[in-house]
């Protein structure tokens, strides 16, 4: 193995595609060339850095400096500066604006353990890592019952926003005895503000391969989906090279490490619909019908493709089960809390000093993660609210910010960790104009299928229209809460069943705002 | 053409969404015509009106000609508070055409979207494939100039 003195990780997302990395790469390597410095220093693609800079973004190890915004024009500096002279080039440091730098520090990473650090689109980086290993030892070591009780003694649960646990889900279908089972892996990521799915594809797709072959062999499936949003064009490609290389190392395909397994995992592009999300919908969707959900029961686990037994998991979940095999559930539940171990992977976005991504323990406080990881506000800004967990998510003002981020501490407020949004609102952003959104987006999305949320979701978004524009009654208000209430215990599946958080939370929290605008 | 596509997947219902994907990827005015969806009711033994209800659920779909650059604009709470309605507003004067509809050139159809997972750089579009963070109404008008200019 080459070594080198500095590695320059680039970072290949939607952005910086957007800015002309491509182009930037080869202008870097030409001027490392120039000066001598072609053998020392390493450049590697890899997938996110963690933190959502703008234009392009480095990260230089050992020294750990992230950099944003390089443009083409700052080559020859940072080349003179950093790797030449050695010193590095503050102009361009992240965080330079800012007088902060960002405590990545804090973070205890599982999901995101290799994402920003191995080129995503070489085999070799995931498995020198450490990839691969859990599933070896699952093939070679354990029965597919030893998988499942190792994952029932993590305690994982379902990251995608039902926190059903994990292990138990899959000793449902485990236990049925009939030739054909599916694994399904819910890529369709639509909540607004939610793009960690993306990143944790882009960053690391072997682990989430690993994650469903692990699940495939515990539950006895031989046959995989990844159902994918047809937006995610980088994800979809890195994940078809990733299934591509698996191939050729016989990790997927027939008999893997002689141990008689077979399993086929494909890609199935989604068409765009926010119902897919929902697992019923999303496996309508597969056998080329409307995403329009189903009757529950039976659940998915014992009659879902083709009414074939189908585990339908989370990106995020699937992609904690390799480090739960390789190193032990006792090793994994010292992260997080007694009830919800583990981490769990955030976007903050909006009006702080570092939208990004960031995993972090269950059980980190809102206010921790916003001040802490994110920086908190940004310069001249003060907080006024923060939409988490998205459109079906919940709008919390200042003083619920010491709420401890977990799947039962949340229950309080009703709110779906699973999606991992946190939208940031500052003081002159109003919370009608956001309900207002929200609202519409349900509108658009609602499939149609059960008359509660079809035509709730359409008296919703009028209310609030005539709320927004000052025409509306405190009489409206309470029709809101109604009509949210009604669907909520009606409604045929969760999309339904979701816009009642942001509306109540929006009205029990943020009661001026309408006492304000209905006054006339 | 249509029918090569078709032939490229087993004949079975649940590659329906695949096989539209690629006929209106390959359809240089972005749609699916009532020909198509003919045919591969045909080749998969399916109703076509089936056809048309998948088509129409879907929003990446379109059973309408659209012009040669599709430009699809978030909407989404995140790209909205950042300021989506400015930018919707700059482009429809820009181009000259509301939402759903295509330039009298053909170069351009003006779509609403939901949200793209780009927030990091909302208020994010797409126009094809390509993904535009960050905004501006400057930047909007720089963006259309270049397409303008290159075709």
């Amino acid at each position: 193995m080459k070594y080198y003195r500095n590695h320059i990780l680039v970072s290949i997302n939607e952005t910086s595609l957007a800015a002309g990395v491509q182009e930037f790469i080869s202008s870097l390597r030409n001027e490392l060339a120039k000066n001598d410095l072609a053998e020392e220093i390493n450049i590697l693609e890899t997938g996110p850095l963690g933190f959502f800079g703008r234009g392009i973004c480095l990260t230089v190890y050992p020294e750990n400096i992230n950099y944003e915004d390089v443009k083409i024009e700052d080559i020859p500096e940072l080349v003179q500066e950093h790797f030449l002279k050695g010193r590095p080039l503050k102009r361009l440091m992240l965080g330079a604006a800012e007088k902060f730098s960002p405590k990545f520090n804090y973070e205890n990473r599982i999901v995101l353990r290799n994402s920003g650090i191995i080129d995503p689109e070489n085999i070799d980086d995931y498995i020198g890592t450490g990839g691969y290993e859990a599933l070896e030892k699952a093939l070679t070591q354990l029965r597919p019952e030893d998988v499942i009780s190792e994952v029932k003694k993590s305690g994982l649960k379902g990251r995608g926003g039902a926190a059903f646990p994990v292990g138990l889900k899959w000793s449902f279908t485990a236990a049925l005895n009939v030739p054909q089972k599916y694994v399904v892996v819910n890529a369709d990521e639509g909540e607004p503000g939610t793009f960690k799915d993306r990143l944790i594809m882009e960053g690391d797709p072997h682990q989430l391969l690993e994650g469903v072959m692990l699940c495939a062999y515990a539950v006895g499936a031989n046959k995989a989906y990844i159902y994918i949003r047809g937006e995610y064009k980088l994800c979809i490609a890195r994940l078809e090279n990733a299934i591509k290389q698996a191939y050729q190392y016989g990790i997927l395909g027939k008999n893997i490490f002689d141990s008689g397994f077979d399993i086929d995992i494909e890609i199935k592009i989604g068409a765009g619909a926010y119902v897919c999300g929902e697992e019923t919908a999303l496996i309508e969707s597969l056998e080329g019908n409307r995403g329009n959900p189903r009757w529950k029961p039976p659940f998915p686990g014992v009659e879902g493709l083709w009414k074939a037994p189908t585990i339908v998991n989370n990106v995020e979940t699937l992609a904690n089960v390799p480090f739960i095999i390789a190193k032990g559930a006792e090793e994994f539940v010292k992260y997080g809390t007694p009830e919800c171990p583990g981490t769990k992977v955030y976007t903050i976005l909006g009006d702080v000093a570092y939208p990004g991504l960031c995993e972090a323990d269950m059980g980190t406080t809102l206010r921790t993660i916003i001040n802490d990881y994110a920086g908190g506000m940004k310069k001249g800004f003060r907080f006024k609210a923060a939409l988490v967990g998205g459109a079906a998510g919940v709008i919390l003002p200042d003083r619920l910010l010491d709420v401890k981020m977990d799947f039962s501490s949340l229950n309080q407020y009703a709110a779906v960790l699973g999606s991992g949004a946190i939208l940031v609102l500052n003081e002159h952003q109003s919370i009608i104009d956001l309900l207002w959104s929200i609202l519409r987006f349900f509108r658009h999305e609602s499939c149609g299928k059960c008359s509660p949320c079809r035509n709730g979701t359409e008296q919703l978004y009028k209310l609030i229209s005539k709320i927004r524009k000052g025409n509306g009654t405190m009489q409206d208000v309470d029709l809101m809460l109604f009509i949210a209430e009604t669907m909520q215990q009606t409604s045929f599946c969760a999309l339904g069943q979701s816009p009642i958080m942001a509306v109540r939370s929006a009205i029990e929290n943020f009661p001026d705002e309408f006492i304000e605008l209905t006054k006339k | 053409m249509i029918k090569e596509i078709c032939k490229k997947y087993a004949p079975h219902k649940d590659n329906l969404i695949q096989i539209l994907h690629e006929i209106q990827n390959a359809d240089p005015q972005h749609y699916i015509s009532n020909e198509a969806v003919d045919t591969v009711a045909e080749y998969l033994n399916i109703p076509a009106n089936h056809i048309y209800g998948v088509l129409t659920f879907y929003t990446m779909y379109s059973t309408k000609p659209r012009g040669k650059n599709i430009i699809r604009l978030c909407e989404s709470p995140p790209c909205y508070i950042k300021g989506s309605e400015n930018i919707l507003r700059k482009l429809k004067v820009l181009l000259g055409v509301n939402v759903g509809e295509t330039t009298k050139d053909g170069l351009f159809t003006l779509e609403l979207c939901a949200c793209l997972g780009v927030c990091g750089n909302a208020p994010v579009m797409m126009i094809n494939d390509d993904f535009y963070g960050d905004l501006t109404e400057e930047k909007v008008e720089e963006i259309i100039d270049k397409i303008r200019e290159m075709r």
